[in-house]
């Protein structure tokens, strides 16, 4: 009866609220609302005395190549932020631009209001005075969290080395996969890749293709089998063979779907006992993705337990920001970048290069 | 994880309640709060500066309507500009005269083209179509594979050849009308705006079978490029619809907003699920909704207005405020309540409702129990339940046809949610609102300009 009661209260309030309120002391009403989350921290920022220049402006600039493997561009962001560098004095349209940049970049308003707050405080507390000098202290605000992280992927334990790829629908495991096998053959390890994905049409015909291109061997399973003992059976192969890597392959799935998520959880509890060892889950984030990359990065590690994330398709305009923000929020670094076709494509993540993108440092 | 934006105009506006109109002070105040629940949907920085900028012309001066708080009329005002934002004509395909009618499908990697390609198909199938599928993707391994699988699935026919992509297109059209197919469905490879290369090659494939309709797949969970993206795309290729991928996942959507204010054409058609079937047309509303984390909050709105007395609501609310909310009172709102319909249907309604009451099974039965227990009470004892002792609660337990232990856990409840309201009304409010409400005040000064 008790929760009946709590509904009621809630119902009221609600009824209440949608219906009369103008009587209701104005003070009060704003709080009685049951079990109501904050979701988010403010902008703890003041901002705004004039104008920002119109992002279209950025929009409309000719993409500069850079002599950096990692990015082709230097997108709405970088060249926001390097016009912000010209300027001199610092005014309330200064910060608020360089919360636009952050915005811009997918870092999201909690992490952008954030890092806005602390880099003004610093900047106040040093007594600076040049908008470069600000950048400088954003750019070392963010990299100060990044740069002592632990990027290294982890090959220990009894060979093989299992690393499972996991990720929503479209975000780039498969090819992410057939990078990473080439990364490990070229090191000359003997790496055997698993066609875990028998969901979609012909991903498993796919990763073969990557798997010759990368000369590697694959295990694949019937088209609708079961994802579990195809890594299974690639992981004993491996073992027997005396391999040192199997690389899993999973079909994409949207968190929301909580069959596809109980299947992945059954994927890394038979990996988990399959020979070698999983040294690595990695999750595989498109860097296009918003602010439902959190959401992604938090369902995935509570289905798998996500060791690392992948970070791929930075070779477009996209800064990739949501990949900050998880790292930030959720502990799991950032440990390989995608960008590019190429079967070379990817590279160990270097945080300098990415902050330097998102400040427009890049070039 | 995120707070929708009801809860955060509620927040926002309650001090405000009470006032016959909007101030431009008001509006300010909640337009940081719309802009701030627009960025946590994804929608593009630049969209939204533009969108804020339209509301607070809906906005100012808005009339205090007698059922709705000023909170309510903001989200009513930006739920209408959305919905008119996200839907505009709508779209309505056209037919060539000529068969067959061309589709190209364009996008970024891994934004859902192929399977979308395939749900076109069986959707055109099965509007008594004849479609058939190009699979010109010849760049990402086993995509031609794909597709073919799907348009098994999907019993429509699929061509492809080894050649490259623009022959491919215009040798699948010459094929599509030798064995007289209708509709003709293009799967290209996904490729970055800013791919020069990729972007002349889909450009020359749009130039060698001048498409009746060129349509952009968008991921729903796509953030702030959407709007780059989709401007580089229009630019090449004029675009004339939008296909919203994966809805079926928990992101807010915004890009959908977005890329509908870049590209000014209609958001054709929404994909939800990874069957074939789910797919659909696109619904703005809806659409609107999700973008506010709304959940079905208008709906309960418009219920709300519906069916509740209002004098009677004011009466009890203006009560529970001053902590002298009795039983009496509680049997009156419970009423008007339930007039809404049945509980359960009403909590799936609310946003934000804690969790540990979302999925809780409530017997309507047990509240037709409380309405009967407090209906055996005197208007003396409903007012005052410490007059309550044992032979009164043993006539309430008979006249009611429960126990004397319901009659007492009822009141023992009771006692406990006045102390719950009054904890409710009272405490202070956390650092944090208040933070963001000066925030978004200055904010919203900000977006004046």
């Amino acid at each position: 009866m008790h929760v009946v009661l709590l509904v009621f209260v809630y119902l009221i309030a609600v009824a209440i609220v949608a219906t009369g309120g103008v009587l209701i002391a104005r003070q009060r009403s704003a709080r009685v609302r049951v079990g109501k989350g904050i979701g988010v921290d403010s902008i703890a920022e003041p901002s705004g005395s004039s104008v920002p220049p119109p992002a279209e402006t950025a929009l409309e600039e000719t993409p500069v190549p850079l002599s950096s493997g990692m990015a082709r561009t230097r997108g709405v962001v970088g060249a926001a932020l390097a016009r912000m560098r010209l300027r001199g004095g610092l005014d309330e349209a200064f910060w608020s631009e360089m919360e636009e940049t952050l915005l811009l970049a997918d870092l999201g308003l909690v992490i952008t209001s954030e890092l806005v707050a602390e880099t003004r405080q610093k900047y106040r507390m040093t007594g600076l005075n040049s908008s470069v000098e600000a950048i400088e202290l954003l750019r070392a605000t963010m990299l100060s969290t990044m740069m002592d992280v632990d990027r290294t992927l982890n090959l220990d334990g009894d060979p093989p080395s299992v690393i499972l790829l996991i990720g929503v629908n479209g975000a780039g495991k498969t090819t992410t996969i057939g990078k990473l096998a080439k990364y490990f053959a070229d090191e000359g390890r003997a790496v055997v890749l698993a066609a875990g994905d028998t969901f979609r049409a012909a991903a498993s015909d796919q990763l073969d293709t990557w798997a010759s291109r990368a000369g590697v061997e694959i295990v694949k399973g019937a088209p609708g089998g079961d994802p579990a003992a195809v890594v299974f059976d690639a992981a004993s192969k491996a073992s027997a063979k005396g391999a040192q890597i199997v690389i899993a392959d999973t079909a994409g799935r949207l968190q929301t779907s909580s069959n596809l998520m109980e299947e992945l959880k059954k994927i890394r509890r038979v990996t988990d006992r399959a020979p070698g060892t999983l040294t690595e889950v990695l999750l595989v984030i498109d860097a296009t993705t918003g602010q439902n990359g959190l959401v992604q990065a938090k369902s995935f590690t509570e289905a798998a337990g996500t060791t690392g994330v992948v970070l791929t398709k930075l070779d477009g305009s996209a800064k990739g920001g949501v990949a900050y923000a998880i790292e930030k929020e959720l502990g799991i670094p950032i440990k390989f970048v995608g960008t590019g076709e190429g079967i070379a494509d990817l590279v160990p993540f270097d945080p300098v290069t990415y902050v330097d993108e998102i400040c427009g440092f890049g070039s | 994880m995120f707070d929708g934006l009801g809860s955060r105009l509620e927040t926002a506006l309650g001090r405000i309640r009470g006032k016959a109109r909007l101030s431009a002070a008001d509006v300010d105040l909640a337009l940081g709060e719309i802009r701030a629940a627009l960025l946590e949907a994804d929608v593009a920085v630049p969209v939204i500066n533009g969108f804020v900028e339209r509301i607070r012309e809906a906005a100012v001066g808005v009339q205090a309507s007698k059922a709705l708080s000023p909170g309510q009329q903001v989200i009513k005002a930006v739920n209408a500009e959305l919905v008119r934002a996200l839907g505009g004509d709508g779209f309505k395909i056209t037919f060539a005269s000529r068969p067959p009618t061309v589709i190209l499908l364009a996008g970024l990697q891994g934004a859902g083209k192929t399977t979308t390609a395939a749900k076109l198909a069986l959707y055109f199938r099965r509007q008594g179509r004849s479609p058939f599928l190009i699979a010109a993707d010849l760049q990402r391994p086993a995509a031609v594979e794909q597709l073919r699988l799907l348009g098994e699935k999907a019993s429509v026919p699929v061509y492809s050849a080894p050649t490259d992509p623009v022959s491919v297109a215009k040798s699948g059209i010459e094929e599509a009308k030798r064995v007289g197919r209708d509709v003709v469905i293009i799967d290209t490879a996904g490729r970055l705006a800013i791919d020069e290369a990729l972007m002349d090659e889909i450009s020359s494939i749009s130039e060698g079978v001048s498409p009746h309709y060129t349509m952009l797949v968008v991921d729903a969970m796509m953030g702030q490029d959407s709007v780059r993206t989709a401007t580089a795309f229009h630019e090449r290729l004029s675009l004339d619809a939008v296909i919203m991928s994966k809805l079926d996942g928990d992101a807010r959507g915004g890009a959908a907003l977005s890329v509908k204010e870049v590209v000014g054409k209609p958001i054709a058609f929404g994909s939800t699920g990874e069957k074939l079937e789910d797919f659909d047309l696109f619904y703005p509303d809806r659409m609107a909704n999700r973008i506010l984390g709304m959940g079905d909050v208008l709906s309960l709105i418009e219920q709300a207005e519906r069916t509740i007395d209002e004098e009677v609501a004011k009466k009890g609310a203006a009560r529970l405020m001053d902590g002298q909310f009795d039983l009496d009172d509680f049997l009156e709102q419970l009423r008007q309540v339930r007039k809404m319909g049945p509980l359960k249907g009403l909590m799936g309604m609310l946003p934000g409702i804690p969790r540990e009451l979302k999925g809780v099974d409530i017997d309507e039965k047990e509240i037709g129990r409380i309405e009967a227990i407090i209906s055996s009470m005197t208007v003396a004892e409903r007012r005052n339940p410490k007059l309550i002792d044992g032979s009164r609660r043993q006539r309430i337990a008979v006249g009611s046809g429960v126990s004397t232990a319901q009659v007492s856990g009822l009141l023992k409840q009771f006692g406990e949610m006045q102390k719950m309201v009054r904890s409710m009304g009272i405490g202070p409010a956390s650092a944090t609102k208040k933070q963001r409400v000066k925030a978004s005040q200055k904010k919203g000064r900000r977006n004046k300009r």
